[in-house]
């Protein structure tokens, strides 16, 4: 169409530089500062160009600036696939075709790649601040396209309309939303890098790592469980499970293989839930002690942590359900009890004098064992704190002996080395202890400062049990919560302090939005939507019953939509349809009226092409023409010319 | 060959889309029925970026990436609605058209009616491969407009089939209709550039002794010819007003009169030659005030002068053969 050959007009200008600059602007945490500079740059540039109404600049320059662009950003990156560098491009492309604006058709292609950027900013994050962000771009580039079709509307009036017709293209949306066949990606490979870095366990432990968790008041997961909560002694979300010792950190064991099925016996009373795991780029998926069903695509480890096949780079939500009381590995086997024995040739010496005096006393009795390091650690009177001090090589023996002050791995890590110096098969549990319920919609919400590490032992005919040594020393940690345990003023968290009630009401309300949005917005997949569309009564639902709501649903609105649309258009003059009515029939007998003709001409004109009908003629002519353009009209006349009409019959 | 094949089915389809009976009664109101909607390039544009950007809101798992595609599709729908809605039931009366010569632009003035309650933007009238017009109309209000075609030979110059179209607000659909109001525009020949100076009739059926040349008494202006005397040129009028050479013009008799005669002219000369020397000759004559007679071989027309006798003239050339009067 010759249209998209117009020139961009100065206001298009001004319209496509915002747009722009909105949509860039919150990508500018993501992206290269040099980047960033450039892009300002241009913007800039453009601005100029439209205000002193300067040329464009030539073409080959804008090839250059492009190639080296993308040189820029294959340098940045080694790459120009992915998230990042894709988003980095399109952002050089963008601010490098507002300078070659020449064409209605450059609008469309710069509005187009503003949509697209929109979707970029998904990539990163998608929080309710950012959708609300995305609201506002998506209004303002449509604004743009309005104004690439037609600059002559102010401003507000375009975003009036803008928001008009994104209104109107709302329920279309929800429908889709809710009803367009979900898959589950990824589609290809590419999203490796979908995770960076995010604050979580790791798989080695060493003193101060989980201390360092303990800063942070991210959110781990959120648990929804099916009846009563369990008592918050027993919230034990399992983690990684850390077997091999090298004097200083404990690691995760290089397993072969996993169990597909759990292996121990149901016993006791079961808890049911379902966990929310926010995205940490590990295997691991975290479960009640002990687990008891495993979710789909995954398996349990030989020291009973279920781990996804592919590492979670997503929100996941998995249903659970925990035997508590169950009892695992009675016929545990010998590699693992070997590897859950292993200590370093040397090292602690005064502790390991302790542990041999435990073994020749209980004579390898390993429950006796048990309980004296039991007793052992509470009368050591160890205090439990945030900032201990730095150890040297002896850890253990520094911790017990000199120092007495550590955070939970420092209890855990002594507690199975006295357990293993003792001959007694131990290993350390790391994970979540406790969470706190939201009064606002009944979630348990479990923050990275809820991470803890434990103890495990293995009795001869009982199996694994578990021991928390922090409990012994600090109860409350595990009866309540981690803030309530940590000394006052031990810089905790903000989220984690518990005198500020009204923040922590605003918190509760805060974070149950979020997770309302996480559950149904961010997290709808196909999971959810067949759970959802099964409510709604809609069973087994494929992609074949979905599309056939879905297209029945989108019908209905575009029918409501075309009413809406079509609404005013039998708002005709009465007279004038009666007249049309008349006109339509002398037509058919040779005599059209023709437009410019007056009633009364045309009667005349009418009325000698037929005039056995003269009379009528030119009575109704007569009635339509006082209709038409007599200053009051008698009152009966309308029906009068309809009546006359009606019998009109040539 | 695809261009032919395009231009072949486009025109199949127009012949499906006016299969109403022509030309049509007025007012020719666009319905629902009449109205076509396509996607515009922009459009096919849009689609495939939100198929795009589809494919990476299920790659990444990316919720808001579904929504904005829902929304985004969502608007397509309503553009097509909008747009479908700015240009249905607009309602197009034919107008006046004056006649014109040929070889000019004929207009066809059209009046379009908008009995909405907003305004209709941007719609595009064009017929054939013209440049379009672009006009608005507002809420509940008529707009005229004038189609200009070029006349390229004399008669009945139909109005040729309208298209209107409209691509607003988001230029990524297009609505269109086709149109064929009864409207004839009636071209004249155009008047010859050379003529022979008028024919004044030696031969005249009442033996008139006076030469109609003479050059006794100012009769009036013309253009100036090659073979014209030089010392007939106005020079006064020529350095009165800067334009084309004039001619005096003097006759002998008051009651001098003039018959334009298609007979009179040579057979050599091909017929619409002659239509437009006697157009040439009858604009001069007017411009010169005289009154004057025209022979056609089926047409006759008493001597007479001013502007009914000139239209009357032309018309007489203009369907001169054609049948219809």
């Amino acid at each position: 169409m010759a249209r998209s050959n117009r020139p961009v007009s100065r206001r298009q200008a001004w319209w496509l530089l915002t747009t722009a600059l909105t949509t860039c602007l919150p990508l500018a945490p993501q992206l290269p500062p040099w980047l960033s500079l450039a892009a300002g740059a241009a913007f800039i540039w453009r601005a100029a160009l439209t205000w002193r109404q300067w040329h464009l600049p030539p073409r080959w320059l804008l090839i250059l600036l492009v190639m080296a662009g993308t040189v820029g950003v294959f340098l940045q990156y080694r790459t120009i696939l992915g998230r990042t560098p894709g988003v980095a491009l399109l952002v050089v492309f963008l601010a490098l075709k507002l300078l070659e604006l020449r064409a209605a058709r450059d609008a469309v292609a710069t509005a187009l790649l503003c949509y697209f950027l929109v979707l970029g900013q998904f990539l990163f994050t998608q929080t309710i601040p950012t959708a609300l962000l995305a609201c506002l771009t998506v209004l303002i580039t449509t604004a743009t396209l309005l104004a690439a079709s037609d600059d002559r509307p102010q401003p507000q009036q375009q975003l009036r309309r803008a928001a008009l017709m994104l209104a109107q293209a709302l329920p279309f949306m929800l429908l889709l939303f809710v009803l367009f066949p979900r898959v589950q990606g990824p589609l290809w490979g590419i999203p490796q890098d979908r995770f960076s870095a995010v604050s979580g366990l790791s798989d080695t432990m060493s003193p101060g790592s989980i201390a360092q968790l303990s800063q942070s008041d991210a959110i781990a997961f959120r648990v929804k469980f099916k009846d009563a909560v369990p008592p918050q002694s027993q919230l034990y979300w399992r983690g990684p499970v850390m077997p091999s010792f090298d004097g200083r950190s404990w690691r995760v064991a290089q397993t072969q293989g996993a169990y597909a099925e759990v292996p121990y016996p149901e016993i006791g009373s079961p808890v049911d839930y379902q966990v929310t795991l926010e995205p940490h780029g590990k295997f691991w998926l975290f479960a009640l002690e002990l687990p008891g069903t495993l979710p789909p695509e995954s398996a349990l480890t030989f020291d009973y942590q279920p781990i996804a096949r592919q590492a979670v780079r997503t929100r996941t939500r998995y249903t659970q359900r925990a035997w508590p009381e169950a009892m695992a590995g009675a016929n545990e086997a010998p590699g693992i009890l070997r590897q859950a024995l292993a200590l370093p040739t040397d090292g602690n010496p005064r502790m390991r004098a302790i542990s041999t005096a435990w073994r020749t006393q209980h004579a390898g009795n390993g429950e006796a064992i048990l309980t004296a390091a039991q007793d052992f650690f509470s009368r050591q009177l160890l205090i439990y704190t945030l900032n201990p001090p730095l150890l040297g090589a002896d850890m253990v023996d520094e911790f017990l002996f000199d120092s007495k002050r550590g955070f939970c791995e420092h209890f855990a890590a002594a507690f199975v080395f006295s357990l293993r110096a003792a001959g007694v098969p131990a290993r350390v549990v790391a994970g979540y202890q406790g969470g706190e319920i939201n009064p606002v919609d009944g979630y348990l919400v479990v923050r990275q400062y809820d991470a803890h590490a434990w103890a495990e032992a293995w009795i001869a005919g009982r199996g694994w049990i578990r021991i928390d040594p922090t409990a012994i020393s600090a109860p409350s940690r595990i009866n309540s919560n981690f803030a309530t345990a940590a000394p006052a003023g031990a810089g905790l968290p903000f989220l984690a302090r518990s005198d500020l009630a009204w923040l922590r009401e605003l918190r509760h309300r805060l974070d149950a939005v979020t997770n309302g949005w996480n559950q149904w917005v961010l997290g709808y997949n196909p999971q959810r939507q067949r759970d959802l569309l099964s409510s709604l009564g809609l069973n087994e639902p494929d992609w074949r019953s979905m599309t056939a709501v879905l297209s029945v649903l989108c019908g209905g609105v575009m029918l409501g939509l075309t009413g809406w649309i079509l609404r005013n258009r039998l708002r005709v003059d009465p007279a004038l349809a009666a007249w049309r009515r008349f006109t339509a029939r002398l037509a058919r007998h040779g005599a059209a009226w023709r437009a410019w003709e007056g009633p009364l001409a045309f009667a005349e004109r009418a009325a000698r092409l037929t005039p056995t009908h003269a009379k009528s003629i030119h009575e109704i002519a007569a009635l339509y023409a006082r209709l038409r353009y007599e200053a009051a009209p008698q009152a009966n006349d309308l029906a009068q010319l309809k009546a006359k009409v009606a019998a009109f019959k040539p | 060959m695809v261009a032919a094949l395009r231009n072949r089915l486009r025109e199949a389809f127009v012949r499906w889309a006016l299969r109403v009976r022509l030309p049509e009664p007025a007012p020719i109101v666009l319905t629902q029925r009449r109205v076509y909607v396509l996607p515009t390039r922009a459009g096919l544009a849009y689609a495939a970026a939100l198929g795009v950007i589809l494919l990476g809101a299920m790659n990444y798992n990316l919720s808001l990436g579904h929504a904005l595609v829902f929304l985004l599709g969502g608007l397509g729908i309503v553009a097509i609605l909008h747009t479908f809605r700015n240009l249905a039931l607009v309602a197009i009366r034919p107008g006046r058209c004056e006649p014109v010569f040929s070889g000019s632009l004929a207009r066809f003035d059209l009046v379009l009616d908008n009995q909405r309650p907003d305004a209709r933007t941007s719609l595009r009238l064009f017929t054939g491969d013209e440049a379009p017009l672009e006009i608005d109309i507002a809420p509940h209000a008529s707009t005229v407009t004038s189609v200009k075609v070029l006349a390229k030979k004399r008669g009945w110059l139909p109005m040729p089939r309208l298209t209107i179209e409209t691509t607003w607000p988001l230029g990524l659909v297009r609505a269109w209709s086709y149109a064929v109001p009864d409207l004839n525009c009636l071209v004249y020949p155009a008047p010859a550039a050379k003529a022979p100076p008028l024919p004044w009739s030696g031969e005249s059926a009442r033996g008139s002794a006076r030469d109609g040349r003479g050059a006794d008494d100012f009769s009036g202006l013309r253009s100036h010819q090659v073979a014209d005397p030089p010392r007939h040129i106005a020079w006064k009028a020529v350095a009165r007003q800067d334009g084309p050479l004039l001619t005096k013009l003097f006759s002998g008799a008051a009651a001098q009169q003039l018959w334009l005669d298609w007979g009179a002219l040579s057979d050599a000369i091909d017929a619409e030659q002659r239509l437009s020397i006697l157009a040439r000759w009858m604009i001069d004559a007017d411009a010169a005030g005289l009154a004057w007679g025209l022979r056609l071989p089926a047409v006759q027309l008493a001597p007479d002068n001013g502007p009914a006798q000139l239209s009357a003239g032309l018309r007489a050339l203009a369907l001169h053969n054609h049948g219809a009067q």
